[in-house]
């Protein structure tokens, strides 16, 4: 579901301040830059507060965002709606103990790792990116939740790439999105 | 400078976020006692004191650039820049910002790294604050400092939740004043 459909007001303020950068990281990907909604403390504003009008008041106790554009996202949610906020990183990055989560790419593959103890099995959770893809990544971080035995209530993101089908790949997880783009 | 020096000395606020900062021996190699701000964002009170103090320190500075360094800097810059009406600008490492970049190389205990900001992201002008977890030798600050200035900004201060014993008594770094939460603690504190 995503509130573009939804038509929300602040959804096409949001649209327009997302930069596609033809050609990055390779040949024929059009990346989809949040960095200039930043640079818009109005239109970056209501992006968190269209999540946090979604999220307020479901329970939610914890918002796991993913490495590293989740952290820009995640936090300011968690904060508004009382949650605790749980970076999910590349190895080697967490000091502590972590439990690891491996996940397919085009060619070869990548890890997420989570702090063990961070999220207990009577955890509501939430999942952050700012993009879903092919979804992969989302579903590691899902796996992450689940192996320590908490709910995942939900995975969000600023923008959806439909025609990549990563809806279709999250163990029947509801994924919500503010943007579509094809 | 530390906060305690700087009207909140005895603040409790300042107390429960360094009680909510892990201590891990020996991260990444022996002998550093790594300060693990992870468990101060599972601390909602904690978290939320964190951005406030910064937020009550910034808000009528007339700040319109909250610069946050990857990875940690992403963490507490962007709720701040929110809450003080600035735009946030992510310091990233090489190869992860699509468009047109400035680089700043800076030097670690071994070798190099390089931080980058956009092309276009801050104008001459415009009153920064540069936001990271941590300082320790300052030159991943200093690097920061610099691509800001490069774009025509005023750096007015740089902000961390904690300051290593390399910055204790100085109260500026590359002439930029430096405001910090707390100092780091040894495993032993812990309770």
């Amino acid at each position: 579901m995503s509130a573009y459909k939804d038509k929300d007001p602040r959804i096409h303020g949001i649209k327009a301040r997302i930069r596609v950068v033809p050609d990055f990281p390779k040949p024929g990907i059009m990346f989809q830059d949040i960095t200039t909604l930043l640079l818009d403390p109005s239109a970056f504003k209501d992006t968190i507060d269209l999540f946090v009008e979604r999220y307020k008041g479901r329970n939610i106790s914890v918002v796991a965002g993913v490495e590293a554009r989740g952290f820009i996202f995640g936090p300011p949610i968690a904060l508004a709606i009382g949650a605790k906020f749980v970076p999910l990183r590349k190895p080697g990055k967490l000091p502590g103990q972590v439990i690891s989560e491996k996940y397919v790419l085009e060619y070869g593959s990548d890890c997420l790792q989570m702090h063990v103890g961070a999220v207990e099995p009577d955890d509501r959770a939430l999942v952050v990116d700012d993009l879903v893809a092919t979804g992969g990544t989302l579903c590691a971080a899902i796996n992450l939740l689940e192996r320590v035995g908490a709910q995942v209530v939900e995975c969000t993101c600023v923008i959806e790439l439909p025609d990549l089908k990563g809806r279709e790949r999250l163990n029947g997880k509801p994924l919500y999105v503010l943007v579509e783009s094809h | 400078m530390f906060a305690a020096e700087n009207g909140l000395k005895g603040d409790p606020r300042l107390e429960a976020i360094s009680r909510a900062i892990r201590v891990v021996p020996h991260f990444p190699k022996p002998g550093i006692m790594f300060q693990d701000i992870t468990t101060l964002l599972l601390d909602h009170k904690a978290f939320k004191d964190t951005v406030e103090i910064f937020v009550d320190r910034y808000r009528d500075m007339d700040i319109s650039v909250v610069a946050g360094v990857e990875a940690r800097g992403f963490m507490f810059g962007p709720s701040i820049a929110l809450a003080i009406g600035a735009k946030f600008v992510p310091l990233r490492k090489p190869r992860k910002l699509p468009g047109e970049v400035f680089s700043e190389e800076y030097v670690l205990e071994y070798g190099t790294d390089c931080l980058q900001m956009h092309v276009g992201a801050v104008q001459a002008g415009e009153r920064a604050i540069v936001i990271d977890d941590l300082v320790a030798t300052g030159g991943t600050l200093s690097a920061a400092i610099k691509l800001l200035e490069r774009a025509g900004a005023e750096v007015v201060e740089c902000g961390c939740v904690i300051g290593l014993p390399e910055v204790k008594g100085q109260r500026r770094l590359d002439g930029k004043p430096l405001y910090i939460l707390v100092e780091p603690r040894d495993i032993d504190d812990c309770c």
